[in-house]
């Protein structure tokens, strides 16, 4: 299929009948405001809607790690301020234990589902992928829009779910049954279960029309000369994460299935020998176990499918601005495929203490050590590009080179985890939480945030501003270390993730002045937050303007474009590619960088 | 209304630094960029390296603040393996953390963009990488090797002299039975649970049920160095026994049953001494989020010689002698220990466990 046909699909959808099927952006201008910035087809704009909604997100779902934060930092303290947010659940402000957890299973589900998988994916392989193989559009635009649109739904029943009597979803971002199948075994676990089962088969839905889209528009639809070997990091780590979203997220939908039967139809897929809220129940057979493994299945993969976007991302920007090549370029895509692959085939190291059979236990270590080295050819290969470069510190590169650290720190103490004998003691403990914070939760950020601020030029035509660039990029990385570091100790005191208050524990309440820092720390990373948004949002209406096509002197095809490319991306025809995407030496003419259009020079090698 | 000043005291505070952010981008313009990129660049480089002697200082102040909170000194003979192993584990991802760290901020200030510097252009090598392919592979060879040993003596089965414990979850306590003087925990079925009285769910038919030892508060009694096995169990939703003293942890899972095995070092009165804290206790930590009450589902677990514990154990009378007085006296002869004196009890006990 190529290019041009498909671009004429997209304008028959947009009910222009016109004669140029391959007509440009340009001619649009007449586009009802409806049709342009909400229901529009062009993937930039489908790019920022998934952006913006992201951005919505994270405020809400950091907003509830301070709420709980507070709990746990001074819970012998009320706020009133709580009880103007969260009404009856903070009376006197002070959380409700059910709030509680509803607080930290929306915080779980909020980020991971909703700001690093849709708000991320969402928005850089949208933004990025046609723009870097030299594509007018994706594949199918429609369905493009669609995964758009069925996001949004399952965004706001996910929003509605917080304002039921009952309370949203409490069993955890895992949503284990029992828990979260019986509505006597917790209040989260009525209504607010539903919504939130209902909410994520949506949520997959619009994960598989984009996942689908990706994919097709990658493997068909790369311009001239666009060999697979010749795309940027960025399109091959955004191929990798839609693959594994399109073979692991059917598993969870199926897992939220039956676990709707059980809630609803009677079944006993999950349920065996419950005696709960004063009476035995009739199921049988079941087993609770099998829910974690199809949770676990896409579980898995879903770290990756947060993680890899960031390390594509964090690759490219620090190629561009250490103006040297990405060390390894095929090291580093073998590396994502290990990863890739491994990831389908280590989930149940989530489940080393459910009393699963130890030689399968032992397979599991075994398969999760692996994947430990692709990480680490990554890392290497990261410190080898900055190795002797140029380092430019704009804020991107600021952030990239953060997310390198953060990936180390994280990525270490998997490890630990990974290693079912070491597991035992330090499952479902803090060292769990700074673990998975700090490698697919602060380092996926710092990839974002990498992303928003490298690309922002793209998406917008300016500038974010500098200055508050920097600030937010010293607090949150200060503050990730001050908050994560101090809980692997507690971690290694055995002190468990997701209680309410420890006070009461012989063993645990030697950390409250510990606790009580670390909500301080979150209060101010929080605020330093609202300045990236802050600066995000007055950038896109008074941020310096951008002059040049090119302001970053990066090779990708994305920066050919116009300053503010129209649907269609190009004006004129989609530049051949005739070189690797890193290529980043002496051009002759002073410049030191050769974008991937540029022909070789006679007697010139390419890649 | 303070809301509001509050509110509105932010709002203020975002605008006065944007305000500064904003002038501080007109400067840029007004004294040519190039000179003001420079000057960033040295900031930034400079900024990074404070930060990064900041951080190990702060790793240092970290670890001399929270050593003390530390767990002591492992309680049983499987957790000294389990810390052995995480002293060869930390020593190994320490040293990589610091390596990689020194050479991320060593690049970072060394290769700082400064006028007239050029980038050298440098693709691949492949010796190098097939180096830090096998190396990092090695080492978790090792990591693997050390882990799976240590994780089969775990799992394995319970040496056959183990004393069998049974510890049933349930939103929000922990329920222990003891099989009483035959030795064997009787037969339960959910179904016949009654919190009036029967918690359990013990089958009166079963003779082996109807000596058994059920303590409801949560309080579990083990003899030192002697191996215990823990049969788990949940009522209603997967809870889990986490016992950080003794390095061990197991779901509790409705419908499964699990187990567990290790030996105690040290009896509850010697950890006393050991860690000079007069209130120190073995808790039992739910540690698989189970509903509201997660957080005060608290056991403990009292670790005594032989001696006490038969003493311990002599004074509990059976479930089904304190559940069910109203009917009348069993045949003798399928409920030996009940009709027993306490001192019959106790040499029962002293030869089952």
């Amino acid at each position: 299929m190529s290019n041009e046909a498909t671009i004429g699909q997209a304008h028959a959808a947009h009910a222009h009948p016109d004669s140029h099927g391959h007509a440009h952006g340009h001619e649009h201008h007449e586009q009802h405001f409806i049709m342009k910035w909400i229901f529009s087809m062009d993937h930039k704009v489908i790019a920022k809607q998934y952006l913006i909604t992201g951005i919505i997100w994270a405020i809400v779902g950091a907003l509830f790690s301070v709420f709980f934060r507070l709990q746990l930092g001074f819970p012998e303290d009320t706020f009133p301020i709580m009880e103007k947010f969260l009404g009856h659940w903070a009376k006197g402000g002070k959380l409700t234990p059910e709030f509680y957890y509803a607080l930290v299973t929306m915080h779980g589900t909020i980020l991971i589902f909703f700001v690093l998988t849709a708000g991320l994916s969402g928005t850089f392989s949208n933004l990025l992928i046609p723009l870097q193989i030299g594509a007018r559009d994706m594949a199918s635009t429609f369905m493009n829009m669609l995964s758009y649109w069925v996001f949004f739904i399952s965004s706001v029943i996910m929003f509605a779910s917080l304002f039921v009597q009952t309370g949203p979803a409490a069993g955890g971002w895992t949503t284990y049954p029992p828990l979260s199948a019986l509505k006597e075994a917790s209040l989260g676990s009525g209504i607010g279960m539903d919504l939130w089962l209902i909410s994520m088969a949506l949520f997959v839905v619009s994960q598989l029309l984009a996942g689908l889209n990706y994919i097709t528009t990658i493997l068909n639809m790369r311009t001239k000369g666009m060999k697979m070997t010749r795309m940027p990091l960025t399109m091959w780590s955004f191929l990798f994460t839609a693959v594994l979203g399109v073979l692991s997220f059917p598993v969870l939908l199926s897992g939220f299935v039956l676990l709707i039967f059980d809630r609803h139809a009677g079944t006993s897929f999950y349920l065996s020998e419950i005696f709960i809220g004063g009476k035995a129940l009739s199921h049988i057979g079941g087993s609770a176990i099998l829910y974690q493994h199809l949770f676990w299945f896409l579980g898995h993969p879903e770290v990756y499918i947060v993680m890899l976007p960031g390390m594509g991302m964090a690759s490219e920007i620090l190629s561009t601005h250490s103006r040297k090549p990405i060390f390894g370029y095929l090291a580093m895509i073998i590396s994502l495929l290990g990863i890739t692959s491994l990831a389908f085939v280590v989930w149940a190291h989530h489940m080393f203490v459910t009393g699963m059979s130890p030689f399968l236990g032992g397979i599991f270590v075994l398969l999760t050590l692996l994947i430990a080295i692709p990480s680490a050819i990554k890392v290497f290969n990261w410190l080898t590009t900055i190795w002797r470069g140029n380092l430019k510190f704009t804020v991107p590169m600021m952030f990239a080179l953060g997310f390198v650290s953060l990936f180390i720190s994280g990525g270490l103490t998997g490890i630990f985890l990974g290693n079912s004998a070491l597991d035992i003691h330090l499952h479902d403990t803090y060292f769990v939480i700074a673990h998975f914070h700090l490698v697919m939760g602060v380092s996926s950020f710092f990839g974002m945030f990498a992303g928003i601020y490298h690309w922002f030029p793209k998406m917008f035509g300016r500038f974010m501003n500098n200055t508050l660039g920097y600030i937010h990029f010293f607090v949150t990385l200060a503050g990730a270390y001050l908050i994560f570091w101090p809980m692997h100790y507690e971690g290694f005191a055995g002190m468990p993730r997701r209680y309410y208050d420890y006070s009461a524990w012989e063993s645990f309440k030697q950390f409250g002045s510990l606790n009580a820092f670390i909500s301080i720390v979150v209060i101010i990373v929080f605020f330093a937050q609202l300045v990236f948004v802050f600066n995000f949002f007055i950038s896109i209406f008074k941020g310096r303007k951008v002059t040049s096509p090119n302001p970053w002197g990066s090779t990708t095809l994305e920066w050919t474009t116009p300053i503010n490319p129209g649907h269609g991306n190009w004006e004129g025809d989609i530049p051949e590619v005739h070189r690797w995407p890193y290529d980043y030496k002496d051009d002759g003419n002073g410049n030191d960088f050769v974008p991937q259009h540029i022909p070789l020079k006679p007697g010139e090698e390419g890649h | 209304m303070s809301g509001l000043i509050v509110t509105a005291l932010v709002v203020l505070v975002f605008i006065v630094i944007y305000q500064i952010a904003k002038a501080s981008e007109l400067a840029t313009i007004l004294r040519g960029e190039e000179k003001v990129q420079l000057q960033t660049n040295r900031l930034m480089a400079w900024l990074m390296l404070a930060f990064f002697v900041l951080g190990l200082i702060g790793i240092y102040k970290c670890h001399v603040d929270l050593i003390d909170k530390m767990l002591p000194e492992s309680a049983s003979v499987q957790g000294d393996n389990y810390d052995q192993m995480l002293i060869v584990t930390l020593a190994l991802t320490g040293f990589v953390f610091f390596v990689t760290h020194i050479a991320l901020f060593y690049f970072i200030f060394r290769y700082q963009s400064t006028p007239g510097r050029k980038a050298y252009y440098y693709s691949h090598n492949n010796r190098l990488e097939v180096l830090w392919t096998t190396v990092p592979a090695l080492a978790l060879v090792t990591l693997v090797v050390i882990g799976l040993k240590n994780w089969f003596a775990m799992t394995d089965k319970p040496p056959a002299d183990s004393m069998v414990v049974q510890i049933m979850g349930k939103q929000f306590n922990w329920i222990i039975r003891y099989p009483g003087a035959d030795g064997v925990l009787g037969k339960t079925d959910f179904r016949l649970i009654n919190d009036a009285n029967n918690v359990l769910g013990l089958d009166w038919n079963d003779p082996a049920a109807k000596d058994d030892i059920i303590v409801e508060n949560g309080e579990m009694h083990i003899i030192n160095k002697r191996n215990v096995h823990l049969v788990i169990n949940s009522r209603d939703v997967i809870h889990d026994v986490g016992l950080p003293h003794f390095r061990m942890k197991m779901d509790a899972v409705p419908g499964i049953t699990t187990t567990m095995w290790f030996t105690p070092k040290f009896t509850s009165e010697e950890m006393k001494k050991k860690t000079k804290n007069p209130d120190f206790v073995y808790e039992i930590a739910c540690d698989q989020m189970c509903g509201k009450g997660h957080y005060s589902m608290r056991g403990t677990v009292i670790v005594q010689t032989e001696a006490e514990f038969k003493e311990w154990i002599g004074g509990q009378p059976s479930y089904y002698s304190l559940h069910n007085e109203a009917k009348p006296a069993v045949p003798a002869e399928t409920e030996p220990a009940d009709s027993a004196s306490t001192g019959g009890t106790a040499m029962q006990v002293s030869t089952i466990y």
